[in-house]
């Protein structure tokens, strides 16, 4: 949120279309490429066309979740409270299910309508109270999380997804089409509207930059930031509700393993941790090779310990190489 | 003004959460069935201490304006290494004891040297670093199990002269052997002097690099020594991810209650300490109070966002607005 870092001094004499791309997303591409050719050597099925819907399916998930994380990061903050915002939407959809006629066609509004509500608590704390995002998010995890270990009494709820999530997650409208990847398109491509096109997508990169310059500009910095956790925490809720379409129901911890990928997607698709910098282009980028390097990992029936391990040192070294603050002078 | 007034409002966030301590451990042990005995006082301690550690360590970070979310995954690396390695003859212990500290110590320098030289921001960084921390948890106990020197372990956990218990001792000792020269020392005044406005400590030629360095180095240290004990107490290594997750969570709420300044600069290790042992003390009058365990998460969670919600408080006193941005 401090200071931005300028990019791309060097590359002054290259050609224009060159310049504009960002040298973030160009590596994320190149290393997405890489694990590809990688696969490929390992097992020829790599390549196919089933295998790579596959992965774009499951990616879809992560990337739902992750294009809120990418709203929040823009804005200079972070939401931790992604793990029992995720199992939150699918517990409460889930339950919403089990409730009649009624509830079934409910359930998926219900469970989105939770995860904004954890994001409004989030969002209240940052923007009104002021309260850095990384201690209240998670907190309001912790809420979250005991919330539903009251609701479901510390097992896996015994409800099952509706058929509405299971079509959402596994059907597909357009044969050989996943519609989980459908949603993300249009999620993405609502994104990149609102985030390019709209005052409020202008006010998010502007408030990462600087928010007092925002404030003093005419911006209602407080209101946009709320709404930034609002949507992060829906999005976050929406991909809980995907996720349990696609197990058919909810299960204690099924986020967990969404915190880590999410962050690192967006970070690894250039987008600055400290705000005001970064393109939807890159947040698919990392989403996509996030998946890939986490498939690859596991055809190779890498152990949890060795995907964890691997996890924490390819973020740090993209980080080392694209994600450094200016130095102090 | 006389000069103990400016120590009190020095040590006012300390004291508060003494205070804070005092009281809940008050109406924890008038309820507790078995009153207030050495033994009460033994278990409640080896429970706090544990936390204590980690909130030192915790507090360290946090006073140079960083935060550090692998103490968690540090503690139940040591955990897990400590369930190897700490078995034998005396001489076996002691090279155990130490390498495991050492382990600590590195995994805090490699968390320095990321933030520091790196210049990579505190909170991925060592998400990430937490990350690498687990996985090598995980391959060291992919089940839980170990051993440890029991009659060391025993003597750690249990009393000195049939009253006080031994773990308060050590943490006492830890407070004296290394936060206090490290807080009088030219590098802890950089550490505070980072958090309170690195500009102006740049300016001034503090040793500000060495000075956060070390804090993350100690932090680390102090992480393995919580995870020294946690073996010491369960006498067993597990890599719970929830657990080391926990950890991190409960150490930055004890460093609030212990009225540690987020935003750096400002507060003390032995504030952090009653304010890990009060929030151990508030999850723990649940269980006095016979309430259903289910309810413990979301009581702690509470317990936690009243806290942090508590700094919000000095927005009531901002006078100009663009004093909400910092």
């Amino acid at each position: 949120m401090s200071d931005t870092a300028t990019t791309g001094g060097a590359s002054s004499r290259m050609p224009k279309f060159l310049r504009r791309i960002d040298p973030a997303v160009a590596t994320a591409f190149a290393c997405i490429v890489a694990l590809l050719v990688f696969g490929s050597l390992y097992s020829t099925s790599f390549l196919s066309p089933e295998y790579l819907l596959q992965q774009l399916k499951v990616a879809s998930f992560l990337g739902v979740i992750a294009t809120g994380m990418m709203m929040v990061v823009l804005l200079g903050q972070i939401d931790l409270s992604i793990p029992w915002t995720v199992a939150t939407g699918a517990m409460m959809a889930s339950a919403a299910a089990a409730f009649g006629p009624v509830g079934v066609v409910l359930a998926i509004p219900f469970g989105i309508l939770c995860g904004i509500l954890i994001g409004l608590v989030n969002g209240v704390g940052v923007a009104y109270l002021r309260i850095p995002s990384m201690i209240i998010t998670l907190a309001t995890n912790a809420v979250a999380q005991g919330l539903m270990v009251v609701y479901t009494g510390g097992f896996s709820p015994q409800d099952s997804a509706s058929e509405a999530m299971r079509y959402l997650a596994t059907g597909s409208l357009i044969p050989g089409l996943p519609n989980a990847v459908i949603v993300w398109a249009v999620i993405g491509a609502a994104t990149v509207f609102v985030l390019t096109r709209t005052t409020f997508g202008r006010s998010v990169y502007a408030i990462g930059n600087r928010e007092r310059a925002a404030y003093l500009s005419g911006v209602d910095t407080r209101r946009i930031v709320m709404t930034a956790f609002a949507v992060s925490g829906g999005l976050s809720a929406f991909g809980g509700v995907l996720l349990a379409g696609y197990a058919s129901k909810a299960a204690q911890s099924m986020g967990d393993p969404y915190l880590l990928p999410s962050i690192a997607a967006v970070v690894l698709g250039g987008t600055s941790i400290l705000g005001g910098r970064g393109s939807y282009l890159g947040t698919v980028a990392g989403v996509i090779l996030i998946t890939l390097l986490q498939s690859i990992l596991s055809v190779m029936q890498m152990p949890e310990a060795g995907r964890q391990i691997i996890y924490g040192v390819v973020i740090v070294a993209m980080l080392l190489l694209y994600g450094r603050s200016p130095a102090s002078r | 003004m006389s000069e103990w007034r400016y120590r009190l409002a020095e040590q006012k966030g300390t004291l508060l959460a003494l205070g804070i301590f005092v009281v809940m451990f008050v109406i924890y042990t008038a309820n507790h069935p078995a009153g207030f005995t050495a033994n009460v006082v033994q278990t409640a301690s080896n429970k706090g201490v544990l936390l204590a550690f980690v909130a030192m360590a915790q507090t360290l970070v946090v006073i140079t304006a960083g935060i550090d979310l692998s103490v968690g995954m540090i503690f139940i690396l040591t955990n897990c290494l400590a369930s190897w390695i700490v078995v034998g003859g005396p001489v076996e212990t002691t090279l155990g004891v130490i390498a495991v500290l050492l382990v600590g110590v590195l995994c805090g320098a490699l968390n320095g040297a990321i933030v520091i030289y790196g210049r990579l921001q505190p909170i991925v960084a060592t998400i990430a670093t937490g990350a690498v921390y687990f996985g090598i948890a995980l391959l060291l106990r992919p089940f839980p199990g170990g051993s440890v020197n029991e009659d060391v372990a025993d003597a750690l956990t249990g009393r000195l002269f049939g009253v006080i218990p031994a773990s308060l001792v050590v943490l006492l000792a830890t407070v004296l052997v290394i936060w206090v020269p490290f807080s009088r020392s030219v590098y802890g005044r950089a550490a505070y002097a980072a958090g309170s406005s690195e500009v102006a400590a740049y300016m001034s030629g503090v040793p500000l690099k060495r000075g956060k360095f070390l804090a993350y180095m100690l932090a680390g240290l102090l992480a393995a020594i919580g995870g020294l004990f946690l073996t010491f107490f369960t006498y067993t290594g597990e890599a719970a991810y929830a657990s080391g997750n926990a950890y991190t969570l409960f150490s930055i709420a004890a460093v609030v209650l212990g009225g540690v300044s987020l935003f750096g600069g400002r507060g003390s290790a032995i504030g952090a300490i009653f304010g890990a042992f009060a929030f151990r003390t508030i999850g723990d009058l649940l269980f006095v109070f016979d309430l259903d365990p289910l309810w413990q998460p979301l009581f702690q969670g509470v317990v936690l966002l009243i806290a942090v919600s508590l700094g919000a408080f000095a927005l009531f006193r901002v006078k100009n607005r663009l004093e909400w941005f910092g």
